[in-house]
């Protein structure tokens, strides 16, 4: 249904034209708070967090549920929702592999029955260049229709393959929801909590020695940005969203002022139980090989479909990072 | 990051600086491109392998001239030595030939990235994983690209085995036809003396996940080495079947034997 049509009231008269109602789960976070920002002006917001209820200004509403409990789809209900952006998935971090899978699979199932039920027309989904897989064997400038081998290297990245193979499906078989599906790469800057923004905030980061894999990082305002364009652009697909700027991992972690603190490389097990042994687990062991080896991805397909141009070089996100240490 | 800029600081000429900044390389704000590519790196190789390039392989080239000055080409060539230097000699002799010198990507074996240091350091001077894709990336974007076909199997050959080419695979005609880049068929004489191998330890090259684990004399022997760049050759985007693939992989093989056929007869001396 287009946006314009849902304005009608029960006799059929024209109501006075209100704002396209969006949805945003995970609205909690630093990057969808940026999102809401930017929407504000033109949408009406339904902000939902399952972590807690954020307060915003006024043409938000915000509320606390778990998408999974029954009373989420009273959100459908009241709210003539046109647009869901699903920034609510669960990072390998927060939670444990259990739980995560619930929230990120089952949760976002329910989610497409309910868009495809009350007739959503633009569902944004936000994965992660995690779902590409590390692995040495990989080519530079991965574009979107590489596979995804993040399965092959952890259970722990299961549900984050799982949710895009959900998407995939609601893409092809919904094609009135129009689905896109974003694969962003480390998203970093104020707010963001991911374990590659910790790493750099620290003080002392561990590095894997002899390994300095390539990376792209994308500033949390440049992501809000690219979600935004993605929300008002109606493009469905599948888009990689990176910066075209590369740097080894190790430089990054000089750059930001932080004490490198090596550990063994080789074997890759005894890497991994070092790893776990370190207090706050700031690099978990499955996420191990992501420090090895490069994930690059090829920006292309997203910055032509959409005209993304980012605005923060890596100079400005590895300044910011040595700001906050002093 | 430090350590790199003393380095170029230290060994890199003021000369040999101006020389490789004058060969366009697209690289990001950090000086990396998406292949691990870093200017700073390469330059410092290019130092520290300028007098092992002219004093201790007193490397001697011919026809070098036939490597065009732009646009995508494969530069293809036998592979021995247990080590890539072949690889490295290659293109530091077109990355300072005196007229249009250009920075080719060599095409390096898939077990290098799990190697520590030695992974990210060969990306670092302009290697690149040995993979299909990359090598479409690279060409679509006009490069130079060291192929060796022959893979491990020409590396990890023994003493017995010298100068006699092994199985190579067809991936870069395929290559070379969708991408209308010319090939340069490169024999090269004197890297096989560098590192002589007897055998290959293949229970512990299994053991440690590696493609071989050389019984050879443990240092790296001033062999003179002799790289002779044959004459191009050109395969039209036909939609060619696989035999007319094979066919055109053959003629390759044979003009890089016939390249080796005459450096070897033309060579007085291993070591001289």
């Amino acid at each position: 249904m287009p946006d314009s049509a849902r304005g009608r009231d029960k006799t059929g008269q024209q109501a006075p034209r209100r704002k396209p109602v969006v949805l945003i789960t995970g609205a909690a976070g630093a990057l969808a708070q940026r999102v809401i920002e930017n929407l504000l002006p033109r949408y009406e917001i339904v902000a939902v967090d399952f972590r807690e209820q954020v307060y915003h200004c006024s043409g938000v509403q915000s509320y606390c549920i778990d998408i999974n409990k029954r009373r989420f789809e009273d959100l459908f209900r009241k709210h003539d929702i046109a647009g869901v952006i699903h920034m609510g998935r669960v990072m390998s971090s927060e939670e444990p592999r259990n739980r995560r899978y619930n929230s990120n699979v089952l949760g976002t199932a329910k989610l497409f029955k309910l868009c495809e039920k009350y007739k959503v027309n633009r569902v944004i989904i936000l994965s992660t260049f995690h779902v590409y897989g590390a692995n040495a064997y990989n080519p530079a400038m991965l574009d979107e229709s590489a596979p995804l081998k993040a399965a092959e290297l952890t259970m722990d990245l299961i549900d984050s393959v799982e949710l895009e193979n959900l998407a995939h499906i609601y893409l092809w078989r919904c094609p009135t929801l129009n689905v896109t599906i974003l694969r962003p790469c480390n998203i970093v800057g104020p707010g963001i909590r991911n374990t590659i923004a910790n790493l750099l905030s620290s003080r002392v980061c561990p590095v894997l020695t002899g390994f300095s894999p390539m990376m792209q990082f994308i500033h949390v305002d440049d992501m809000a940005e690219a979600i935004t364009l993605a929300y008002r652009k109606n493009r469905k697909g599948i888009y990689n969203v990176a910066t075209p700027d590369w740097v080894g991992f190790q430089d990054a972690v000089n750059a930001c002022g932080c004490l490198r603190m090596p550990i063994p490389s080789i074997p890759p097990f005894l890497a991994r139980q070092l790893l776990a042994l370190l207090p706050g687990n700031p690099l978990p062991p499955y996420l191990a090989n992501y420090f090895k080896y490069p994930v690059v991805l090829d920006h292309r397909h997203f910055q032509q479909t959409f005209g993304f141009e980012p605005k923060y070089s890596l100079k400005e996100i590895f300044r910011y990072y040595r700001s906050v240490k002093h | 990051m430090k350590t790199r800029t003393w380095l170029k600081k230290r060994l890199v000429s003021k000369a040999l600086d101006k020389q490789l900044d004058a060969i366009e390389k697209p690289v990001g704000s950090m000086g990396y491109d998406p292949w691990g590519f870093n200017r700073d790196t390469n330059k410092i190789a290019a130092a520290i392998f300028s007098p092992l390039f002219r004093h201790y392989f007193r490397v001697d080239t011919t026809g070098i001239e036939r490597v065009p000055a732009t646009g995508p080409v494969l530069l293809v060539a036998n592979h021995s030595g247990q080590l890539p230097i072949d690889g490295v000699l290659i293109g530091y002799s077109i990355a300072t030939r005196p007229v249009n010198p250009r920075l080719p990507r060599a095409m390096v074996e898939r077990f290098f990235g799990t190697v520590p240091f030695l992974g990210n350091l060969l990306n670092q001077m302009g290697g690149v994983l040995g993979d299909p894709v990359n090598c479409a990336s690279m060409l679509d974007q006009g490069e130079a690209v060291i192929v060796f076909p022959e893979g491990v199997r020409g590396s990890g050959k023994p003493w017995g085995k010298r100068y006699q080419l092994q199985h190579f695979g067809e991936g870069f005609v395929h290559l070379a036809m969708k991408y209308k880049a010319p090939i340069i068929p490169i024999g090269v004489v004197g890297c096989e003396e560098t590192i002589p191998s007897l055998t290959s330890l293949g229970p512990l090259a299994r053991v440690l996940g590696l493609p071989y684990v050389p019984v050879c004399f443990p240092a790296v022997l001033p062999a003179k080495v002799r790289i002779h760049f044959g004459e191009p050759l050109y395969f039209a985007d036909d939609d060619a079947d696989e035999n007319e693939v094979v066919a055109r992989t053959q003629t390759v093989k044979n003009a890089i034997e016939a390249l080796l056929r005459e450096g070897l007869i033309a060579r007085k001396s291993i070591f001289f």
